[in-house]
């Protein structure tokens, strides 16, 4: 037994050298979840004399998506907020984060908009206010208007299929 | 080819220098404020030193070049303006992102592994290493002395211990 004790030891340092690599640095959990989104107002991309606050879905289980045209995981989850968009799963708000006019129209333009509205946040004080920190976020707000997940990071489609899918169905059972 | 080669290189050469003069105009814009008013900025640092950039998770935000950690110092320096304490700006940056933005981890109930873990590591090891040096010890003061007597104090020792099981 005593012989073996090093090995022990090194065994146990290897199970935690592979659980430490499979966690995701980046995912932090939000001291937002169960708040109240953060209010503001904020004009609305392609609509110069309207503004947009989160007070305006209360009612509605919504997606918030912080995207911008200058960031590539974007892309990469752009198809699928099109597919959420194109099967009227949840209304999704975009956040256009420190991002130029032009460039996010073209960029909505060319990928597809599947947003009811993006909200023009260019100082980022918005993104800020909601602890963004890596670009796309994706918030799940409830009909109170409290945050229910936050999700970092490109959604991808196991995670819209085992996270999001299922907390939507629990919402609108409960709200219903 | 030699003339291909030679265009390549200089094309390098010029990509190199315009990165580097595009480095140097941005550190320019971002050290301007500091002239502006060094009582504040000092300020700003020592709070910024205390507060994690999310983007490049082992910087602070006063040492990091990321956007997010420019943006926030920009936040730090309106509060500041704003008349706000470093307390309240610090209350406001973990309201937002959560314990994790701060550099040095708050001590609480899950995080005192990480507090005092090391601690008992080092307890473990002294405690082995005590008990390794006794052993040691013990081995030495047989080694000592006549080789023949050491000799038959094994044999003895180990026919001992073969008896006692």
């Amino acid at each position: 037994m005593k012989r073996f004790l090093p090995l022990i030891i090194f065994a146990c340092l290897c199970v935690f050298l592979v659980i430490g690599l499979q966690l995701n640095p980046k995912d932090i959990p939000s001291p937002l979840i169960g708040k109240a989104a953060p209010q503001f107002s904020q004009p609305i991309l392609n609509e110069t004399h309207q503004s947009f606050s989160p007070e305006q879905m209360r009612g509605k289980v919504w997606l918030l998506n912080v995207w911008a045209s200058w960031c590539v995981s974007c892309r990469e989850e752009h198809p699928l907020l099109n597919e959420l968009a194109k099967q009227q799963t949840i209304p999704i708000i975009g956040l256009n984060y420190k991002d130029q006019d032009d460039a996010a129209k073209e960029w909505l333009s060319k990928m597809g908009d599947p947003y009811q509205l993006s909200i023009v946040d260019r100082s980022g004080n918005v993104g800020i206010n909601y602890g963004v920190y890596g670009v796309p976020e994706t918030f799940l707000i409830n009909s109170q208007g409290i945050i229910v997940h936050k999700f970092t990071g490109p959604l991808t489609p196991s995670l819209i299929r085992k996270e999001l899918l299922p907390m939507l169905a629990k919402l609108n059972q409960s709200s219903s | 080819m030699n003339r291909f080669l030679n265009t390549c290189q200089r094309m390098a050469l010029g990509i190199l220098l315009s990165l580097f003069s595009l480095s140097s105009i941005s550190i320019a814009n971002e050290a301007k404020p500091l002239a502006d008013n060094p009582e504040l900025e000092a300020k700003v640092q020592t709070i910024a030193i205390e507060l994690r950039c999310l983007v490049c998770q082992n910087e602070t935000i006063a040492g990091s070049h990321a956007d997010l950690a420019v943006d926030l110092r920009n936040q730090i320096r309106t509060q500041l303006q704003n008349g706000k304490s470093k307390d309240d700006i610090i209350s406001y940056m973990v309201d937002r992102y959560g314990d994790f933005v701060l550099y040095k981890p708050p001590v609480k109930s899950n995080t005192l592994v990480l507090w005092f873990g090391p601690f008992i590591i080092l307890l473990v090891g002294l405690w082995a290493l005590l008990r390794q040096i006794r052993q040691g010890r013990v081995q030495v003061k047989l080694d000592s002395g006549n080789p023949d007597d050491v000799l038959k104090a094994r044999t003895l020792l180990s026919s001992a211990k073969k008896d006692t099981k």
